[in-house]
Formats: C-alpha cells, structure tokens, sequence
C-alpha cells in the first residue's frame, strides 16, 4: 500500500507490474540525463562571454542532433512496446471473480462453481480496529489465489466506478450495461489496496479495494467457508 | 463426439480464451453464450435429444455474467412467455 511520502510506485506484486516499474526507472533515467544535459547548456551559454558571430551552418552537428532523438526515442519505444503486447497476451485464467460497482462499495461475484457473491464496504474511521488502515480497509476483501491466471470482469450497477490496485498495475472502468476484462497473475501472498479511480458521487473517496491473495490450498478453505456461511 | 463434450465439462475450471472475442470488452461473450445455452436447449429438446451438452454454455454464462444480469434475463423471458399473446384487446396471460 501507500506510505506517506511516497515517491514511486508501490512494490510490484504482479509481473506486469514488475516490467512497468523496470520501464518507468528506464524512461526516468533517459529523461534525467536530457534535462541535465540542457540545463547545462543553457547555463552554459548564459554565463560566457564568448561570442561568435560567424557561424553559418555545421553538418556534423546537425546529423548527431538529429540521429540521436531518434535512438533515444528508439530505446524508449521498443521496451514499451514490448510490455504493451505483454499485457494483451491470450492468457487462460483458471478462475473469474467479477467486480461490480456501485454506490458507494464493491460487490464481488464468484460464479465458477456455485453462485456467490458479496459486498464489500469500507470500515468507517469510528470502526476501525488498531492496525487497520484508515479509509483503505473493508469488511470483506477479494480473496484470490497466488500464481493463478486470474480473470476480471468489471462493470456496475450504477454510475461509472473504475477499479483500481496499483501495486498488480490494474486499473480498468467500470461501465454500466458493460463488462471489461482484465487479467492478472499475484506473484507473492499480501494483501493490496487500491481505490475507486473514476468520479461517482459523495463517497468516491470511499469505496476502497481490498485484493488479499493466499496460497490455493488456502483459497479452497475460503471458499468452502465462504459458500457455508453465506 | 457427446464423450469429449462431457470431459470437457467435467474438466471445467473457467470460462477459457474465446477467440471471437478477444478485446477487453466482453459484455458480448457473455450475452452470446447466454443465448446459445437458451437455444441450444429449445433445439435438442425440440429434437427429443438429451440437453447435457448445452450445459457447457451455461458453465461459460455462469462465470462470466453478473448474476444481476442473469436475473433480469430471466424475468424478462419470462414476462415475454407470459405476455406473448398481447393483442389489442388487451393483455392475454399464456398461462390459461
């Protein structure tokens, strides 16, 4: 989850996620250098006081500033590229769980095997129990199991909602009368935060989600549990 | 042929890649394999032949459409079943 001060992103727990922040600290770097390297020429030519009023043209010059973009850009396109079509690849999920919006909590449907489903609405402040994070921690949290192909539909009940964990690099709208898919793989057990990313009314700030992933033979256990209790 | 449809359903874990609908948005999937269950049902019954097959594209429904949804479809089916003799003597219930 966030921590105050944060600058980056949070630790990846997906590999999609890994290969973004790899991409980002690649493409952050390659801006780094560009603007040391003009802000140093433009302090450069503020502070002399050489003048030269005799320059007419320079080929040589001319094609390194124009050859170098251009393997800049180059660099910088390839890697995304490459996580662009990652993230579209065919993938055969071993379990779908849907996330519907609406105002103002999450309802998260399990139809595989048996219809089941359940709300999940944030814990108010006054509610919360010592270490549970304020305005992140819900009731009921998305269970799913680790290193499974894990498919998501998304769509609500209402108003556009957008569902959104940061840390498996997902965030997909929720439409209403649509049904968007996502996929995505936890590489390690946690538990994730993220919130509602899309403007839907007085409490948009709080509909959190809340994605715990545990190992299968635990999510098994849950879901036995979860069908008896409900 | 009925014996890889079977073993197919027995191995059921989830609705899998549909190569039709390859895009984010799958409201279609779902809606289509909603209505091949509904017609594969009228056509083998229609036929005197075992439903059993059709129950994969209720598996594939079943995982992919908001439960909402599958309700609301339903109702609605029921209520055209229920109200399809409406003239404009007005509405005629099919149950009688």
């Amino acid at each position: 989850m966030a921590h105050p001060s944060q600058l980056g992103f949070q630790d990846a727990a997906s590999p999609v996620m890994e290969e973004l922040l790899h991409f980002h600290d690649h493409t952050l770097m390659i801006v780094f250098l560009i603007s040391t390297l003009v802000l140093y020429i433009i302090m450069a030519m503020v502070t002399t006081k050489l003048t030269n009023k005799f320059i007419l043209d320079s080929q040589e010059i001319e094609i390194i500033w124009t050859l170098l973009p251009a393997l800049i850009l180059i660099l910088i396109a390839l890697p995304s590229l490459r996580i662009l079509y990652l993230m579209d690849e065919v993938n055969d999920p071993h379990l779908t769980v849907k996330a519907l919006g609406h105002q103002w909590y999450w309802s998260y449907e399990y139809t595989d095997y048996n219809n089941f489903g359940f709300d999940s609405y944030m814990v108010p402040t006054q509610d919360l129990t010592p270490g549970q994070f304020r305005l992140l921690d819900v009731d009921h949290r998305m269970v799913i199991p680790t290193e499974s192909p894990v498919r998501v539909l998304i769509t609500a009940d209402d108003v556009l909602h957008s569902w959104a964990v940061p840390s498996l690099g997902i965030k997909m709208d929720a439409v209403p009368g649509r049904l968007n898919q996502t996929a995505f793989i936890v590489s390690r057990p946690g538990i994730y935060y993220g919130q509602c990313s899309e403007i839907c009314g007085a409490n948009h700030s709080f509909m959190p989600i809340v994605v715990e992933a545990i190992p299968l033979k635990h999510f098994e256990n849950w879901s036995t549990l979860m069908l008896e209790n409900s | 042929m009925s014996d890889r449809i079977n073993e197919k359903i027995q191995n059921y874990r989830t609705a899998p890649f549909d190569a039709r609908f390859p895009n984010t948005n799958q409201t279609r999937n779902c809606y289509q394999n909603y209505l091949d269950f509904h017609r594969c049902n009228k056509a083998l019954s229609a036929k005197q032949q075992d439903p059993a097959p059709c129950e994969w594209y209720r598996r594939v429904y079943t995982s992919l459409c908001p439960m909402g949804w599958v309700c609301l479809w339903g109702e609605i089916h029921t209520f055209i079943y229920l109200y399809k003799n409406v003239n404009s003597d007005g509405i005629k219930l099919n149950i009688y």
